[in-house]
């Protein structure tokens, strides 16, 4: 088995062992990304040299007895919307193509701080706008296990390169389902945490009152180590919860005894494909099989919450986008005629029609006459989809669904049409609009081969009881060991 | 037909905070063009907004001191609209729940209280500026501005005149600089103002249509902009013409407006909640905090000095225009000192040396107690008032108490009348034509003798004393 196939708990055993270096394991990496990124093309930048840098750095603290973080040495990709100080974020858009931050997201110097190597930055849907990394300015990003499909969206780019072992672990970005429905794609493990839980500072807002940051690994193990890594109060970002955080390894328990298991009818009903309908149902089973309690409920204003998210969503993204401008940094027009020029032409050529469809969207979505009738129905809705959550946990320590009703589309298959493409998010937008946690676990695969995830929702701030659930369920399956061949 | 104008002002300070609104970078005036800006005042990708604590606690303490209702849970929202100055394209401000309400502010017109309402106090960010260049082809930002905060006081339309608009806007200045949350410096614009006027004819109820007037920066622009709008409005509905509502612009060279955006052309600033923050909680507790720091206001001291301390209107004005006077005055007053005295001290001598020097009498080398000692020495006789300045004068350079200065200068008077009685003896008898003289009215005589014995105590004679003592000898021996 080669060094990049392996996981970052098991990479870390061999490290404190000394039975490699954190530079071997990142040459590996860097060896992969050389052998297949060109039939994936899941990095928009592989920052090489601060990689290897990044590496020796560590191995000098090993050699040295330093006791170090279990991310510490070990390559991780970060989605290109997460600012990392001298190296190119840009959100996979013509506009911010040469945008170097001077300085770090929370979690990349999160990341820094335990010893994790950055390798490179991931292609993503523009903005994180869209479900399939189609909307990316740059290239296509394909599916491992089938390189005539989709990776999912939008951190696509971020699922890809852990199924394809081109990074040991990721960072994504979940504003309505963003991490959930590519892992689902690409059979990794992928976390939503609550929202509050890990800093937003420095991720390139889309939906502010949405966005999270969260893992994408190669088991539930990696990603309880991650969480340790990443969660945790920042004073930079006022919507960060200020809470004693738990060791979420403590929460590998393969044990669900007693468990009590909803799983919400209208994430069930028409237009989920039979294969994903029957393996969602598997996994359910498997639960029961384990000693947890699982039945079926009714989460009201599930069709809603669609809609509120894309009025919600599209609304901020209006006014979160609206610095794009052409005149500080970022792509400015070659030719103007004056400031209202330059403003239109940089934003009309700098800027992707799915972004600039959601920028309408949401313009009009607060324009003044339409403000009631929008931007706030929606937070009402957003108000009754919170309620639901909570009636639905009064009874139920998690819930468990589908990431999303299908499994990974063909390149260019719904990217014609929008709506068809947002109506995919149903089953992860009302987890962003209830600001709770969500993770997706490997759960099997449909008839052709490609993999289905399984969703698991929990109740706020408890990613443990996520963590645990996900755990037994690994570890009493084996799809997660099914990997993709390239 | 007579027309009663109605004016309403909306007015902008930048609160006097250490740091910027959102961030910590410095707030100060006159740096380096973008020196004093970061990643997040200057809206880069991915940054977030903090909320100073010390901006709302300025917002609140102001509201008290204009009377407002507190907020109890405020917001905050984006107003949206593109400019190069303002690098997010929004800026954060309050739109719904502006942190204080319903509150009024009193002014004197024409020797008259009047009330005039403030309706609210919301808190916001200031832009950047732009600078352009002298060929006018090419435009510069500096960040320096951004993310100062601003709080903006808005007025019921209560005011009636130009005259009206000036004094309110000199006794807000005097409120807001007491309650020392803003310097108010119109010319380095830290309080600029937006004014809306209408007219109706007099005796009507109902407010006439308004327009907006923006980029008015100093208290005589003010006076003139506002007085220009009405003589505009009126000229227009004298010759049967409607007002437009509409925003116009103040040139303060020219001292004319001209149309900056019509009605229709107004922004939609699409407000929503601001989601990068949370919602401003304000308790009970923190409220009486704040209110137990505001200071005397301005109007209520200078009632005190007239009344109860027995000033004179114009020398109270004085004292109470002038805040670290005013405490030191009233630290003088406090410790027990010779207020009329203490008061003449402090606009006189000291206010000319203060002024000389250019700088507040929180600067002086002295303390109230040493100026009340110099008072209460002057007060016993033991120097005369020539004495004393020399003493103040030197008060200003040395921290030593006025008493050994007295005694290191020898000023101290003789005030013991055995001492006195007999220089004024020798005197006398060196002089006896003065009695004849004094008793033929040549009332010269009592000046001439009280200055020999002066002479004969080489100055330290209490004038006072000497003078009562050599009248007594004269008017006897006149009556005689």
């Amino acid at each position: 088995m080669s060094l990049y196939e392996k996981t970052i708990h098991e990479l870390s055993h061999m490290l404190k062992a000394k039975e490699v270096s954190s530079v071997e394991i990142t040459e590996s990496v860097l060896e992969r990304i050389d052998a297949v990124e060109d039939k994936v093309g899941g990095y928009v930048t592989v920052s090489k040299e601060s990689a290897l840098e990044m590496a020796k750095a560590v191995d000098a603290l090993i050699a040295s007895g330093e006791s170090l973080s279990d991310i510490a040495g070990i390559p991780v990709a970060v989605k290109d919307n997460i600012c990392t100080k001298g190296i190119a974020t840009t959100c996979s858009s013509k506009m911010l193509e040469n945008f170097v931050p001077p300085y770090d997201a929370f979690v990349s110097n999160k990341l820094k701080e335990n010893g994790g190597v950055i390798i490179g930055k991931t292609n993503m849907d523009e903005f994180a706008m869209g479900a399939s990394t189609e909307t990316s300015y740059f290239h296509l990003t394909k599916n491992p296990y089938d390189l005539t499909k989709v990776p999912g969206g939008s951190s696509g780019g971020s699922a890809a390169v852990v199924a394809a072992d081109e990074a040991i672990f990721s960072l994504g970005s979940d504003t309505g389902g963003s991490i959930r429905q590519p892992a689902s794609f690409c059979s990794v493990v992928g976390l939503k945490p609550t929202y509050g839980l890990v800093s937003r500072f420095g991720l390139v807002a889309f939906a502010s009152s949405l966005d999270q940051i969260g893992p994408m690994t190669k088991d539930v193990t990696d990603c309880a180590i991650v969480m340790n890594a990443i969660a945790g109060h920042d004073k930079m970002d006022s919507t960060s919860a200020n809470i004693t955080l738990p060791d979420y390894k403590s929460a590998l328990v393969d044990d669900v005894k007693g468990m009590k298991i909803g799983i919400p009818r209208e994430y069930m009903g028409e237009g989920i494909a039979p294969d994903v309908k029957a393996i969602i149902l598997n996994a359910a089973k498997k639960y029961e099989e384990m000693g947890a309690i699982v039945e079926e409920f009714s989460l009201p204003m599930t069709d809603y919450a669609l809609s509120a998210y894309y009025i919600i969503s599209s609304a901020e993204a209006s006014s979160n986008l609206a610095r794009f401008d052409g005149i500080k940094y970022g792509y400015r027009t070659k030719e103007f005629e004056d400031l209202t020029d330059i403003y239109a032409k940089s934003r009309t050529e700098g800027f992707g029609s799915e972004v600039k469809r959601r920028i309408m969207l949401g313009t009009y979505a607060l324009s003044s006459g339409y403000y009631d009738a929008y931007y706030k129905k929606a937070q009402q809705v957003r108000t009754l989809v919170k309620q639901s959550f909570n009636d639905a946990f009064a009874k139920y320590d998690m819930i468990l669904s589908p990431a999303y009703p299908n499994t990974a589309f063909e390149i260019g298959g719904k990217i014609t049409d929008a709506v068809q493409m947002y109506l995919g998010d149903i089953c992860t937008v009302s987890v962003n609009i209830a600001g709770l946690p969500g993770i997706v676990v490997p759960a099997g695969f449909d008839s052709n081969n490609m993999p289905v995830g399984v969703q698991l929702i929990g109740k706020a701030f408890d990613e443990m009881t996520l963590i645990r659930g996900a755990y037994a369920f690994e570890k009493n399956t084996d799809f997660h060991t099914i990997r993709p061949s390239l | 037909m007579n027309y009663e104008s109605v004016i309403g002002l909306e007015v902008h300070a930048e609160l006097a905070t250490n740091t910027k609104i959102y961030c910590s970078c410095r707030n100060e005036f006159g740096l380096d063009v973008n020196t004093s800006c970061c990643p997040i005042c200057t809206g880069m990708p991915g940054t977030l907004p903090v909320l100073n604590k010390k901006v709302v606690e300025y917002a609140i303490k102001a509201g008290l001191a204009l009377n407002c209702s507190i907020t109890r849970e405020g917001k905050q929202d984006r107003k949206n609209y593109f400019y190069p100055d303002l690098p997010k394209a929004y800026q954060i401000s309050q739109f719904d729940l502006p942190l204080c309400t319903d509150g009024y502010l009193d002014i004197e017109v024409n020797g008259e209280k009047k009330r005039i309402g403030i309706t609210r106090i919301h808190i916001e960010e200031d832009a950047g500026k732009l600078i352009h260049s002298v060929m006018g082809d090419e435009s510069y930002v500096d960040f320096n501005r951004c993310g100062v905060p601003l709080i903006e006081i808005v007025s019921e339309p209560d005011l009636r005149s130009a005259e009206e608009a000036k004094i309110y806007l000199e006794t807000l200045k005097s409120v807001l600089q007491y309650i020392e949350v803003s310097d108010c410096k119109m010319e380095e614009g830290s309080l600029r103002c937006d004014i809306n006027v209408s007219l109706r004819p007099v005796g009507s109820d109902k407010f006439g249509t308004r327009t907006e007037m923006k980029n008015v920066s100093t208290l005589s622009g003010t006076q003139r902009a506002i007085d220009y709008e009405i003589g505009r409005q009126t000229v227009i509905l004298d010759n049967g013409g409607t007002i437009d509502q509409e925003t116009r612009r103040w040139d303060d060279g020219k001292g004319e407006n001209v149309l900056l955006r019509s009605k229709e052309e107004a922004h939609d600033y699409r407000y929503f909640p601001e989601p990068d923050l949370m919602p401003i909680v304000v308790s009970d507790e923190w409220i009486e905090e704040i209110r137990a720091t505001l200071p005397e206001m301005p109007d209520v001291k200078k009632a005190r000095y007239t009344g109860e301390l027995g000033l004179g209107d114009y020398e109270a004005g004085i004292i109470v225009g002038n805040k670290s006077m005013a405490r030191f005055f009233d630290r003088c007053v406090e410790l027990g000192g010779n207020v009329k005295a203490v008061a003449n001290w402090l606009q006189g001598d000291i206010m000319k040396v203060v002024k000389d020097k250019d700088i507040t009498f929180d600067d002086i080398n002295f303390t109230p107690e040493d100026l009340n000692e110099l008072a209460a020495i002057v007060d016993k006789g033991t120097i005369s008032i020539t004495a004393a300045k020399k003493v103040l004068a030197k008060m200003f350079e040395t921290s030593d108490k006025p008493s050994k200065i007295v005694d290191e200068l020898g000023l101290a008077q003789i005030s013991d009348e055995g001492a006195i009685e007999a220089m004024v003896n020798a005197v006398l008898d060196q002089n006896p034509q003065s009695f004849e003289d004094y008793k033929n009215g040549k009332t010269r005589a009592l000046g001439f003798l009280v200055g020999m014995v002066m002479k004969e105590s080489k100055g330290k004679g209490n004038p006072q004393i000497i003078n009562k003592m050599i009248l007594e000898r004269l008017e006897a021996y006149k009556n005689s």
